[in-house]
């Protein structure tokens, strides 16, 4: 016990693992709370299909060489984060089915565009990576680092803020919107705040793995608890240690990290399933 | 002044016609029930009262100082609820939310949620998760959420779908003591004509047109009330 503490205290003498810490943590949170939205209202797939477009405009950034990434890939997935929910509203199928043929398309585009162009000499192993978050985590940069913590910041504080908004408009959006609250506004920024936090999550998971980070955690919860705040408070929790417990094992045990983070939030959902068999 | 006021209104959707020739008001005070058969677009209209879907054509007025205090809405229920974990406290609370303008409920707010469960005999399930409750104890917490957002109109969509004849009674005498006593308008979707005429003061039927509106006497004698209310009838709800 005391040479496992003394060997994760020495790892975290690399700033690259504190910083891995530190960004897949706040990841963990902000994926988390947003998650127990998407679960409710039936919209986990959106987080599913956003990530695949944030590959794709990845890919498009890449091709293109520009310095920061982010510069491109932020803007497109919140621009195609409020178009999806916009298109969700006219129509449920026709809305289910714009969601499959952008989130496919975006990543064969993306794939594409990174075979025709490509920028370095190794392109399965860059999309492998982008795909399933093997290092991304691991190499990020002191910036890097600060652009998780702020957005992170903003992406908490917001939902601190809105907390009770958010939860009248998940739970009956018409009875909210018929009571004077702007359901529409409530709505947008919500799906602006999905896109910026499954575009920090790629980090962690990537592309493919992030909407484990969204679903898991809420969906945990919600085997144990029955109440809104406890099942935020629990998923949020929970998120963080299994996004803390999957970096620490993925370094003990060199497996790529985004997909050992995914793995620990499976167990702990089998662990909250039984629980909750055995309380309720 | 009338509170609500329909002119000429059409309802619809996908580019087609519900119900059309709505013509109507609602006063302070008033009990109306909107009869009418399945899939004649009651619940629209409610929707469109509450400005939740535009109409067609036509012009619904609602009283400013009704839009300004939030009008209280009873929809019914959605999938998304059957599993929502949310304990009654938090769906009652999630009432005065519109009238809030901090971000956080004050001592004010929980005393007067309080209040209103208290007042539906709720507050002992307070801490319990909703979708634990029966389908009565599931209304009225609607009920004590709709109260927090409005206290000069309820606009109830089926309110006694799936309820036992004992629970529906309570529900509707509950109505009946929030229009008599505290003088809350009552806009009401109901299958159930023979209650309707129990406690309504005013009946709108509506079919693919507007078929009647005036008082509950006048409806128990007009020919569209005759055919609708006479087991008999071709068109009985």
């Amino acid at each position: 016990m005391l040479d496992a503490l003394r060997s994760v205290s020495g790892y975290l003498s690399y700033p690259f693992i504190r910083y891995a810490f530190i960004a897949g943590i706040l990841i963990a949170l902000c994926s988390s709370l947003i998650g127990v939205i998407l679960v409710l209202k039936r919209y986990s797939f959106m987080g599913d299909g956003l990530s695949h477009v944030a590959f794709g405009a990845l890919a498009v950034a890449t091709v293109l060489r520009v310095n920061n990434e982010l510069v491109i890939v932020m803007p497109v997935t919140i621009v195609c984060a409020v178009l999806l929910l916009a298109t969700q509203r006219r129509s449920m199928i026709k809305g289910d089915s714009a969601l499959a043929m952008l989130s496919v398309g975006a990543l064969a585009v993306g794939y594409l565009l990174m075979n025709i162009f490509p920028v370095s000499s190794n392109v399965s192993g860059d999309v492998c990576g982008t795909l399933f978050g093997s290092t991304a985590i691991l190499t990020l940069s002191p910036a890097d680092v600060w652009i998780c913590v702020i957005m992170s910041a903003v992406v908490i504080g917001l939902f601190v803020l809105m907390y009770n908004r958010i939860f009248a408009v998940t739970f009956d959006e018409s009875f909210a919107s018929a009571s004077g609250i702007p359901s529409g506004v409530y709505n947008t920024v919500l799906s602006v705040v999905c896109a910026v936090i499954i575009v920090l999550a790629m980090n962690l998971a990537g592309s493919l793995l992030t909407s484990a980070l969204i679903v898991f955690p809420a969906i945990s919860s919600m085997r144990l608890f029955r109440g809104f705040k406890q099942v935020v408070v629990c998923s949020a929790v929970l998120s963080v240690i299994c996004a803390a417990a999957g970096i620490l094992l993925s370094i003990v045990f060199s497996t790529p990290v985004g997909c050992t983070v995914v793995v620990v939030d499976i167990l702990a959902f089998a662990v909250f399933s039984v629980i909750g068999k055995i309380v309720h | 002044m009338a509170q609500i006021t329909c002119e000429d209104v059409v309802l619809g959707y996908e580019g087609r016609t519900v119900t059309k020739n709505i013509n109507f008001s609602v006063n302070k005070g008033d009990y109306l029930c909107i009869v009418g058969e399945n899939g004649s677009g009651k619940s629209t209209l409610i929707k469109a009262l509450l400005r939740l879907i535009k109409p067609v054509s036509g012009k619904i007025e609602i009283d400013e100082m009704l839009v300004a205090s939030g009008m209280g809405y009873l929809p019914q229920q959605t999938d998304i609820q059957k599993d929502f974990p949310a304990t009654v406290r938090e769906v009652v609370m999630s009432g005065c939310c519109a009238k809030l303008r901090r971000p956080f409920f004050g001592r004010s707010d929980k005393e007067a949620a309080l209040t209103v469960m208290k007042r539906l005999g709720i507050d002992g399930v307070s801490k319990r998760s909703f979708r634990d409750l029966s389908g009565g104890q599931q209304q009225r917490v609607f009920l004590a959420r709709a109260l927090c957002a409005a206290s000069d109109i309820l606009l109830l969509d089926e309110p006694v779908t799936g309820l036992d004849p004992a629970v529906t009674e309570e529900l509707y005498s509950i109505l009946k003591k929030l229009n008599r006593e505290d003088n809350m308008t009552i806009v009401m979707v109901s299958h159930d004509v023979k209650a309707a005429l129990r406690f309504a003061t005013h009946i709108l039927h509506i079919g693919d047109t507007q078929l009647f509106f005036g008082t509950a006497a006048e409806y128990e004698v007009s020919e569209a009330g005759q055919r609708f209310i006479n087991p008999g009838g071709d068109c009985r709800a």
